[in-house]
C-alpha cells in the first residue's frame, strides 16, 4: 500500500495566553488514490491540519510526510505535485478567470493548459469574465482549477463548497470524482456530512484536534451498532424523561436526548418501534412527531461527542 | 507552446498591470494627484504683475508747479498708481489702507511722508519714493545699477520642481506597493502564491517592475507641465534623467516593499508609510534646501534615500551635472533598493 500523507503525532499549538492546543497528537495515513475526508466542528483543528499538510504552517511536533517527501526537505518538490484550494482566497478581482489560471500555471514547470483546466471545472464561458463577476460557485470552481492547472498528484480542498447553493455543490463534487477517479489523491475537509458521505472513501472524525473515529462512511455508521434512527419528540409536560430511559428497549444501542427530541439508534426499528410506543404509553405520556431515518456521519459525530457537528456556538481558535 | 509563455515574472507583472489599468479609480488617483499638484503650482507661480503702490499726493499744501513736479516724477515708475487727495480725506486713505503712503509737498520745498508703520506695504511704499526722490540730489552718491534675477535654473519654481519629482517618486513607491502588498495579504492571496513553487523574488520584483512602469506617465506629467507653464528645463543629459528617475523609483518600491512586509492591514501600512515619509518630507528637501538644517543633522539627512534623489535631480536637472559627479547619491539610492529588497525578501509575511 502506498501512501500519498502520512503523519503521526502532529501537534501545533499557537503561540498566546493560554496558547491554543490546535492540534494535539493527530495520526493519519492517506492511501495513494482515494478521496479522505477530514470532519469535525469549527475549531476542531482540520484547517491547521491541512496547512501543516500543504506546507503553509510549520508543526510544533511529529512526523509529516507528504508523497514520500518532506516539508524541511524537499518543500520545492512538494510544491510542484500537490494543488491546492484554501479556505476562502480572494483571487484578483479584475483579472479574467483565465488569466488568473493561466498566472498560476506560469509558477509550475508542469502542468495543463490552462484552458484545459477551465474546461475541467466547465467554466469556458466564463473564462473571460472577470473574477468579480462570478458567483460564490464559479469562484470556487475557478479555486480549483488553479489548483488542478499544476496537475498535481495530491489535491487539497479546504471546505470547498461551504456556503454554495446545492447545485454548485453537485458541479464541485463531480469534478473532484473525475479528478479521483483518473487515479489522484484527494483530501479535502468539510463539515457537510452528506458530502463526505457520497464523495469520500474513507473518513476521519476530528474534534479538539485529535482524530475521534477513522474509516469509510458506512463503517462508522455501522459502528453505531445500528443503521437507523428514530427521531421523535413528547407532548409538552414537567420532568420530561432522560433519554437512558429508552436505552434499555429493545434493539436500542444509544439513546440522546436535545431540547425535547430524543433520538434513538436502533439495529431494527421493527423491534424497537412497537417497543417505544408501549413504552411511552406505561409511563402516561403521548408522541407529539415521530420520524425514522436511516443513520448518518452526523448521528457518528453526536454519538462520539454530544455535539452537532455544525453547532455554531463551538468557538473556533484564532486561525 | 513556447516555454516563456508561462514565465512567472511576466505573468504576475501582466496580472499587475491589467489590475491597475482596469481600476478606472486608482488611474484617477495615481495620475490625477500630479496633476493637481501641478496646478497647484501653476496657480501658486503664476506671472505675478509687479506690486502696486498706491502713493497720494495732498495738493492743498505745496505749490501746484511742485505737486505737477512730483506727480510727474513718480508717474515715470511703473509700480506707480500716483493720486491726488485735498483737505483730511488723507487720513482716512492712510488709515483704512486705500493708500501706501501720503506726500505732502512743503511750502519751503522738500516733502512731508505720512507712513503707517504697521504695514509692510506702506514701510515699502516709502522706500521706492525715497529712493526716486533723492536719486538725483546724491550724484557724488556711489552708483547703483538695478537688475532683475528672472534667469531660467535660478528661480524658485526650478529648484522646487525636482524636489516635488523625488516626493512623487517616494509617494508612488511607498504607497503603490504598499497598498497592493496589505491589499493581497488581507485577501489570503498571498498565503496562496506561498503554496505554489512560485519564486518569492519573481513575486516582488513584479511588483518593483509594475510600480517603475506606472511611474513613467507620473513623471512625464510633472516634467511636461514643468516645462511648458513655467519653462523649467532639464540642463544635463536626458537619458541619464531617466536612469536616476527609474533608479528612484526603483529604490522607493524596494523601500515600500520592505515597510509593507509584515503589516497585516491597509491601516497599519498606511500608518507606517506615513511615519517613513513625514521625516523625508520635512529634512529631504523638497520646499526648501535640507542644507537649512544644523550641521549635526546633515549626515544623516544626506543619508535619506529622498535626500539623495533630491539631490541628485537637482544636480543633473539644474546644474547639468553628469551621473559620475554624483556617485554618492547614486551609492545612497541603490544601498536603500538594495537592502530594503533583501530584507524585505527575508522577513516577508505571506500569511
Amino acid at each position: 500500500m502506498s501512501y500519498a500523507i502520512r503523519c503521526q503525532n502532529l501537534v501545533k499549538t499557537y503561540p498566546g495566553r493560554p496558547p491554543v492546543e490546535a492540534v494535539r497528537g493527530l495520526d493519519l495515513e492517506i492511501r495513494t488514490g482515494e478521496c479522505f475526508g477530514l470532519l469535525g466542528p469549527n475549531g476542531a483543528g482540520k484547517t491547521t491540519t491541512m496547512e501543516i499538510l500543504e506546507g503553509i504552517l510549520d508543526l510544533t511536533s511529529g512526523e509529516v510526510e507528504v508523497l514520500g517527501r518532506r516539508w524541511d526537505h524537499d518543500a520545492a518538490e512538494i510544491r510542484r505535485r500537490i494543488g491546492i484550494s484554501l479556505q476562502e482566497t480572494r483571487l484578483a478581482d479584475k483579472l479574467t478567470v483565465r488569466e488568473v489560471v493561466r498566472m498560476f500555471r506560469s509558477f509550475y514547470p508542469n502542468g495543463l493548459d490552462p484552458d484545459e483546466a477551465v474546461r475541467r471545472v466547465s467554466m469556458e464561458e466564463k473564462a473571460r469574465s472577470y473574477v468579480s463577476k462570478l458567483s460564490g460557485g464559479q469562484r470556487q470552481r475557478l479555486a480549483v482549477a488553479c489548483a488542478i492547472v499544476a496537475d498535481p498528484e495530491l489535491l487539497f480542498l479546504d471546505e470547498p463548497t461551504t456556503g454554495l447553493d446545492p447545485q454548485s455543490r453537485r458541479q464541485l463534487w463531480d469534478i473532484i470524482k473525475g479528478f479521483r477517479d483518473a487515479g489522484r489523491t484527494v483530501m479535502l475537509t468539510t463539515h457537510y456530512m452528506d458530502e463526505a458521505e457520497r464523495l469520500c472513501d474513507r473518513v476521519a472524525v476530528v474534534d479538539h484536534g485529535r482524530v475521534i473515529a477513522l474509516g469509510t462512511p458506512d463503517e462508522l455508521i455501522a459502528r453505531l451498532g445500528g443503521q437507523n434512527v428514530i427521531d421523535f419528540t413528547l407532548t409538552q409536560a414537567p420532568n420530561p424523561p432522560p433519554a437512558e430511559e429508552f436505552k434499555g428497549l429493545p434493539s436500542v444501542t444509544s439513546a440522546r436526548v436535545e431540547s425535547g427530541a430524543y433520538g434513538l439508534t436502533v439495529a431494527e426499528p421493527h423491534v424497537a418501534l412497537p417497543a417505544l410506543l408501549r413504552h411511552v404509553q406505561s409511563i402516561n405520556r403521548e408522541l407529539a412527531a415521530l420520524t425514522t431515518r436511516h443513520a448518518t456521519l452526523e448521528d457518528v459525530f453526536v454519538n462520539l461527542t454530544g455535539r452537532h457537528l455544525r453547532d455554531d456556538a463551538e468557538d473556533a481558535p484564532a486561525k | 507552446m513556447s516555454a516563456n509563455r508561462y514565465t512567472p515574472l511576466v505573468q504576475l507583472t501582466l496580472a499587475r498591470f491589467r489590475e491597475f489599468y482596469r481600476e478606472p479609480a486608482a488611474v484617477f488617483w495615481v495620475y490625477g494627484f500630479p496633476l493637481i499638484m501641478a496646478v497647484a503650482l501653476g496657480i501658486a507661480f503664476r506671472e505675478r504683475p509687479v506690486e502696486q503702490i498706491t502713493v497720494d499726493i495732498r495738493e492743498d499744501t505745496g505749490s501746484p508747479a511742485a505737486v505737477a513736479t512730483l506727480k510727474e516724477k513718480l508717474a515715470a515708475d511703473e509700480r506707480f498708481t500716483v493720486r491726488t487727495v485735498t483737505g483730511d480725506e488723507w487720513v482716512k486713505l492712510l488709515r483704512s489702507g486705500k493708500s501706501d503712503l501720503i506726500i505732502a509737498p512743503l511750502p519751503e520745498g522738500g516733502y512731508e511722508l505720512w507712513d503707517e508703520p504697521n504695514r509692510s506695504q506702506t514701510v515699502l511704499a516709502r522706500y521706492a519714493v525715497e529712493s526716486i526722490l533723492y536719486r538725483p540730489a546724491a550724484a557724488s552718491a556711489p552708483k547703483l545699477t538695478e537688475k532683475h534675477l528672472e534667469e531660467t535654473g535660478n528661480r524658485y519654481i526650478d529648484f522646487l520642481l525636482p524636489g516635488l519629482l523625488g516626493m512623487n517618486l517616494m509617494g508612488g513607491g511607498l504607497f503603490g506597493v504598499g497598498f497592493v502588498l496589505a491589499d493581497m495579504r488581507v485577501r489570503k492571496l498571498l498565503k496562496r502564491f506561498l503554496a505554489t513553487p512560485m519564486r518569492r523574488s519573481d513575486f516582488m520584483i513584479s511588483i518593483m517592475l509594475s510600480r517603475m512602469v506606472f511611474t513613467i506617465p507620473e513623471v512625464l506629467i510633472l516634467l511636461i507641465f514643468g516645462w511648458a507653464v513655467f519653462g523649467v528645463k532639464n540642463q544635463g543629459s536626458l537619458l541619464e534623467l531617466t536612469f536616476l528617475i527609474v533608479l528612484g523609483a526603483a529604490s522607493f518600491s524596494g523601500l515600500g516593499l520592505l515597510v509593507a512586509s509584515r503589516a497585516k492591514t491597509i491601516e497599519t501600512v498606511s500608518g507606517l508609510m506615513n511615519l517613513v515619509m513625514l521625516p523625508m518630507w520635512l529634512l529631504s528637501g523638497v520646499f526648501f534646501s535640507s542644507e537649512r538644517f544644523p550641521d549635526w543633522m546633515q549626515p544623516f539627512i544626506k543619508a535619506l534615500p529622498l535626500t539623495a534623489l533630491n539631490d541628485a535631480l537637482r544636480a543633473v536637472m539644474l546644474e547639468g551635472r553628469s551621473l559620475a559627479e554624483i556617485g554618492y547619491e547614486l551609492g545612497v539610492l541603490i544601498a536603500w533598493g538594495v537592502l530594503s529588497f533583501a530584507i524585505a525578501l527575508k522577513i516577508f509575511r505571506w500569511r
